[in-house]
């Protein structure tokens, strides 16, 4: 959220705006804080990163002249004795949300120096994302039992283990990053650091509430991510 | 003083009450594209509704919880543009697929 007026100079919206920002001879970026934009930058490539594998995906599946598995039985889950298609897939996908959802109150109590509620939600959303990867090691462990390796698998095309275990391991290696950030600035915002301003570890900054919203938008980053696996790899 | 400023900053926040209708939206939206798989849709229907539901939970994600419905333009468009660069690689990329499949099946079934 950035800010519309800069030592009482009101800035121009919109695209107009846009102009001006991009040839004002200054910072392009007005009113942003830097290290949102150096979030913003490294979001960015790692999209790129990301639409590699997947794109990576569709030719392969697209090229192969053997059945792709069906993700919707490969997937299932039984409860009782009837398989339920996608189950641990669905759920996954709503606690996703659901630790994006809080991570979103996070940053807006951060900015109203609600400390307590704000540190209470940063690890709601830690517990929401340790449990996410607990999900998905159990779907690994399964089917790796189940005999899927990168090079073979018993449902059919021999790509799907090598897509499913490079795309899903990189994004739960994103989620098992953010967890680790976000135990560490629950204790950071319990601490007060954002309150009195303390220096932080690895910098001579002081720390500010703008750093949960950067910290959001890496954990929203890995829940957007996560839309575009679910969409293409589990349901198309 | 310190006062002051603690009210100017809770002013300049979002209420509440968007974060919590973009999260429930988030919701329905994920439980709408589990249903199609669930009443197992296929063909077109099946692919026109996942990027619908997919695209509108992006959008949604992106707008409100990252706050780039809030941010400048200078910053939305430097970040949404090299999507574009992306769309183009997708479209090689599915055009290439579509050449190798054909040559593979040229060569497995006819044997050249």
């Amino acid at each position: 959220m950035s800010d519309v007026k800069i030592e009482g100079y009101e800035l121009k919206p919109g695209f107009k705006g846009m102009a001006t920002d991009t040839g004002s001879d200054q910072t392009m970026f007005k009113g942003v804080q830097w290290g949102k934009v150096m979030m913003w930058i490294f979001l960015l490539s790692d999209t790129f990163v990301f639409s590699c594998f997947l794109i990576s995906y569709m030719k392969g599946r697209a090229s192969t002249v053997v059945d792709w598995p069906n993700t919707s039985e490969v997937f299932s889950l039984h409860v009782g004795s009837t398989p339920v298609p996608l189950l641990l897939i669905a759920i996954m996908t709503f606690v996703l949300i659901t630790s994006s959802g809080t991570m979103a109150l996070a940053v807006k109590y951060g900015y109203e120096k609600n400390r307590k509620m704000c540190g209470w939600l940063i690890l709601a959303t830690a517990i929401g994302g340790l449990t996410f990867v607990g999900m998905q090691v159990f779907e690994w462990s399964k089917l790796i039992h189940e005999g899927v390796r990168p090079w073979e698998n018993p449902f059919g095309a021999k790509q799907f283990g090598s897509y499913f275990f490079m795309i899903t391991g990189f994004h739960g290696f994103h989620v098992s990053i953010g967890v680790i950030f976000l135990f560490i600035f629950a204790r950071k915002v319990f601490k007060g650091d954002f309150d009195n301003g303390k220096r932080g570890f690895f910098t001579t900054m002081k720390s500010d509430y703008v750093a949960i919203e950067i910290l959001g938008l890496y954990w929203h980053f890995v829940d957007l991510v996560w839309v575009f696996i679910f969409a293409f790899f589990y349901l198309w | 003083m310190d006062e002051i400023e603690n009210k100017e900053t809770v002013a300049s926040t979002h209420k509440i009450g968007i974060y919590l209708w973009i999260w429930g939206l988030l919701f329905v939206l994920s439980f709408f594209s589990y249903m199609v798989d669930w009443f197992a849709f296929q063909g077109l229907l099946r692919w026109t509704l996942i990027l619908i539901f997919m695209f509108l939970k992006a959008g949604l994600i992106m707008a409100f919880f990252m706050h780039l419905f809030w941010e400048r333009y200078a910053l939305v468009n430097v970040l949404l543009w090299p999507m574009t660069a992306i769309a183009c690689f997708i479209g090689l990329m599915a055009a290439e697929a579509k050449y190798t499949v054909f040559t593979r099946l040229l060569y497995f079934i006819t044997g050249g």
